[in-house]
């Protein structure tokens, strides 16, 4: 089959985009606006699902490759997905639809600009999971930050414009490091192709430093402990739409980089510094769980509960054992949902009473008590109640650190209590209690649009939870060989 | 027999600034005619370029003191083009400043024609010609607007400075002729050997007098002034146009001359280089007139095609060529941008001013923001790809140390387009700026834009032509 699928996907966003400049739209609403934007994304969307059912789930090998000369004798665009590659795709093009739903009334102005800041954001995300040239993956991974900027800027809270800042120069800073990196790379090997770096493998002696370069751009982008301190600010401040793409999309795209670029290119590099990533993670498990505790503000806590969930991913990703990789990816599918679906909840309240603190609400599960059931549903996919997504995953990295290393475990495992203990104890005081606020009364529950996008959260939360194979399926075989040509590359060593 | 068709883009452009002074003097109110005329010659000129040099193989003329090549005529026509371009979106600009004189296009005119001579130049009398014909010419440019104060200023310190560093430039050739015997770039390279210790202060000399024509760190004092006192039309054309001579020179001294004293110049380029990033990035976070800010992110930018120099090889070359092309690109636009700027016949150019741009003016503010990103270097816009090529030719080399350093201060930079973005974003709107702005000015905005937002999409195109150029 010859149809460049995945060029599509990338493109169809920007297109959308481009068509939403020049469209005509009655200033008031904007209806048309937001249909075009929705349709370019469920296409998308549909696209990607094709993709999923084309996918053959036997092989490691990369599918719907395409390559063509880029910059001549220097880059080509090369595109393919694998196992792994294939699902955070996925999980892009089902999000932003919810997003662009999701926008009903949070966003008044200038709402054009920011479906197209969305669907550009879109593109590029695609882009990153589907580059298999290290120059084109930067590239992509980059050029998020422009929309980014300005989502958060341009729409968000009373603090954006200190937040954009932090969070464009925290990651800009962290990516140039790996820009440079990028470039030692073809000045080492003659190539930036991702998978012939994988045949030919890179020198021992280089692989420490280029890991470290990675590592930094990652690390910010993930993120860990210490360089976590834009996030919070970035979700705070960004408008829920803009929470919502950071959390279940951005974030992403350093956990998947670790599996791909940093296990993948980096070996013997990688086994050195597992230690430091273990170190980290626990950190950031443990440290920021507590902090989550302190919250008063609703969205800066579950942006802690972020943290730590990532925490979580590196500590699985770099067990590099079966399981923990596995359990990693499925701890980044499930996060994007259910960090997705709890800042859709607090934008649904935000969007009611314009607060976002925990004190101001209390007892409101007597009014609006569908929302109530459903914000429960994701506190609990969040603690990693059996039966939804949160479980499976941490459960599957708890395995595979325990195969490993012990101690990480354990220390992995008290930070699973004290997420339950924050996630409970906020949804306590925000659905149980008194009520003492009686400006809460007016409350009034779900609308249709929200109750749909929360509902089209909940599914595939509980059915990953239920029936995991979907995802593993997908991700086994590429995984098993990841590990394969890990250890062998270890073993020559 | 010489063959003069070489320099007859020289020779015609020289025949028409005379032209046009007497046309000038006699006609009474020709100044419009003239500009238009002005804006011709140079096409023309552009166009003859290009047929009769582009494709030569590499010419001397003149006992050798001339050098046409494919280096020289792409620059050449470079310089032309932008220079074209300069002098057509500046005219609404010089009217209203009523400073549209006859002078005004001549005096461009006869800097281009300097600056002809000295991308030639293959000798260093010839070269010291071309230098002071376009920097006098400067001179006056810069204080043209001559009933403002910061007019006057910009042009005696701009003067007075150029004059010194002209002194020292001079005073390394002779230094040079001295050890070398003669004044021929390539007679001096053959003579040349590093074991004078009075050669290297000679050549230090000459690059410190480069160094002030491009403004780099640390002869870089004189372009903040005289960016903002100069009128905005002529600042753009000291933004643009002269960087591209002064670097074509600066890569004919360095890897002509002087290729096999590597060792004495490379860690003076260097250190010019990380200077000139550094302090470009971190002194134009504190400006408030943007004028000024431009001043300090060109000298940051100079840093960067320095950068390419400071490796010796020839793609670094090829990639402060690129740089500095797609550099007057991104500049263009930005000076465009900065004329539109414009309420009731006054021109704004405080940052303040834009403040809530994006309300009123949405398209050309999500130009202004295209551009800005580009200058910073995010990709995918044709900054980042400046940047790339660069860096590349850096690491190449294994020099880490300037790749890092360079690469960090462009996140410092970063800050301040990001400053500007800001306040064009998400600050309150002022005013209505007026829209009347000319065909050109519009035309050279949404050329310069699109072609930075597009330019991923080719980027071979413009290596391919700028591959061809090879020095060494």
């Amino acid at each position: 089959m010859n149809f460049p699928i995945l060029s599509s996907l990338i493109l169809l966003p920007s297109v959308g985009a481009l068509f939403l400049l020049f469209i005509k739209s009655d200033k008031e609403k904007s209806i048309t606006v937001r249909y075009v934007a929705l349709f370019t994304s469920l296409v998308n969307f549909f696209l990607s699902i094709y993709l999923w059912i084309l996918f053959d789930q036997s092989t490691s090998d990369f599918q719907f490759v395409e390559d063509r000369i880029w910059i001549k004798n220097l880059i080509n665009y090369k595109v393919g997905v694998d196992g792994i590659s294939i699902l955070f795709i996925i999980l892009t093009t089902f999000i932003t639809p919810l997003c662009i739903i999701s926008i009903n009334n949070s966003i008044k102005n200038r709402l054009r600009e920011f479906l197209i800041a969305v669907l550009i954001m879109e593109s590029f995300m695609i882009g990153v999971f589907c580059s298999l040239d290290l120059f084109v993956f930067y590239l992509f991974f980059e050029a998020g930050l422009i929309p980014m900027f300005l989502i958060i800027g341009i729409w968000g809270g009373v603090r954006r414009v200190y937040s954009a800042f932090k969070f464009f120069l925290f990651t800009l800073l962290g990516s140039v490091l790996m820009l440079i990196a990028i470039i030692s790379i073809y000045w080492i090997s003659g190539t930036t192709d991702v998978l012939k770096l994988y045949e030919l493998g890179i020198d021992v002696k280089y692989q420490n430093l280029l890991w470290l370069a990675f590592f930094s751009s990652f690390a910010v982008k993930t993120p860990m402990w210490p360089v976590h301190t834009w996030l919070p600010d970035a979700h705070v401040e960004a408008p829920t739409a803009g929470s919502v793409l950071l959390a279940a999309i951005l974030l992403k795209m350093a956990g998947y980089g670790f599996i791909r670029f940093s296990l993948g290119l980096f070996p013997a590099a990688s086994e050195i510094f597992t230690p430091l990533i273990y170190t980290l993670s626990v950190i950031a498990i443990i440290f920021t769980s507590f902090i989550a505790l302190m919250q008063e503000d609703m969205k800066k806590l579950i942006a802690y509960s972020s943290v730590a969930h990532m925490g979580f991913v590196t500590l699985g990703i770099f067990t590099i054992q079966q399981q923990g990789i596995e359990g990693g990816i499925i701890q980044m599918i499930s996060h994007g949902l259910v960090s997705a679906a709890l800042f859709l909840c607090v934008g649904v309240v935000y969007d009611r009473m314009h607060s976002r603190l925990i004190d101001t609400y209390g007892g409101i599960v007597s009014i609006i008590p569908k929302y109530s059931v459903l914000f429960m549903l994701f506190t609990l996919a969040a603690l990693g109640l059996p039966g939804t997504s949160g479980f499976v995953g941490e459960f599957l990295i708890l395995m595979g650190a325990f195969k490993d290393n012990f101690l990480v475990a354990v220390i992995a495992s008290i930070g699973v209590i004290i997420g339950a203990a924050y996630m409970l104890w906020l949804y306590k005081r925000v659905v149980f209690g008194k009520l003492i606020n009686s400006e809460l009364k007016k409350m009034v529950d779900l609308d249709k649009s929200e109750f749909f996008i929360l509902s089209c959260l909940a599914i595939p939360i509980l059915v990953i939870g239920f029936y995991p194979d979907i995802l593993i399926n997908t991700i086994e075989v590429s995984i098993g060989d990841l590990i394969k040509v890990y250890n062998m590359n270890i073993m020559n060593k | 027999m010489i063959n003069l068709s070489l320099v007859f883009p020289e020779i015609f452009l020289s025949l028409s600034i005379m032209f046009l002074l007497i046309l000038g003097v006699f006609k009474k109110n020709s100044s419009k005619l003239i500009q238009n005329t002005s804006l011709i010659v140079l096409l023309i000129t552009a166009a003859i370029t290009f047929n009769e040099t582009l494709l030569i193989q590499q010419t001397y003329l003149f006992n050798n003191s001339v050098i046409i090549d494919y280096f020289s005529s792409f620059m050449k026509i470079v310089t032309l083009i932008a220079s074209f371009l300069v002098l057509s979106i500046s005219y609404n600009y010089i009217k209203i400043f009523k400073i549209s004189k006859i002078e005004y296009p001549i005096l461009i005119l006869s800097s281009v024609l300097g600056m002809m001579v000295m991308i030639s130049s293959n000798d260093l009398i010839v070269f010291y010609m071309g230098l002071e014909l376009q920097s006098l010419a400067l001179y006056v440019l810069a204080s043209f607007n001559r009933d403002q104060l910061k007019s006057s200023e910009a042009g005696l310190k701009y003067f007075v400075l150029s004059a010194l560093s002209s002194g020292l430039l001079l005073y390394g050739c002779s230094l040079i002729y001295g050890f070398a015997g003669s004044t021929n770039f390539d007679i001096i390279a053959t003579q040349l050997n590093s074991s004078e210790y009075a050669l290297t202060f000679g050549i230090v000399f000459i690059l410190v007098g480069l160094a002030f024509k491009i403004s780099a760190v640390p002869f870089h004092m004189w372009a903040p002034d005289v960016y903002e006192g100069s009128p905005t039309s002529v600042t753009l054309f000291f933004a643009i146009v002269p960087k591209i001579a002064a670097l074509t020179v600066f890569i004919r001294f360095l890897y002509i001359p002087f290729l096999n004293l590597i060792d004495q110049w490379q860690m003076i380029l260097v250190f010019i280089s990380i200077a000139s990033m550094l302090l470009g990035a971190i002194a134009a976070i504190g400006q408030t007139n943007l004028k000024r800010l431009i001043a300090y992110s060109s000298i940051s930018h100079v840093g960067y095609a320095l950068a390419g120099l400071a490796t010796g090889s020839n793609d670094g070359i090829q990639s402060s060529v690129i740089y500095i092309t797609i550099y007057i690109l991104m500049n263009l636009g930005l000076f465009s941008c900065l004329l539109m700027l414009k309420r009731n016949d006054e021109y704004y150019e405080e940052i303040g001013d834009l403040s809530g741009l994006s309300k009123n003016h949405p398209l050309l503010s999500l130009s202004l923001l295209i551009i800005l990103f580009s200058l910073a270097g995010i990709p995918p816009l044709a900054g980042f790809f400046a940047k790339f090529y660069i860096f590349k030719s850096v690491v190449e080399q294994s020099m880490y140390f300037l790749a890092i350093v360079g690469l960090l201060s462009t996140v410092v930079a970063a800050f301040y387009y990001l400053r500007i973005i800001k306040i064009m974003y998400f600050d309150k709107e002022k005013e209505k700026f007026d829209t009347d702005h000319s065909l050109w000015l519009r035309f050279s905005l949404i050329f310069s834009t699109l072609l930075i937002l597009i330019y991923f999409i080719f980027p071979s195109q413009l290596i391919e032509v700028i591959s061809r150029i090879n020095i060494i």
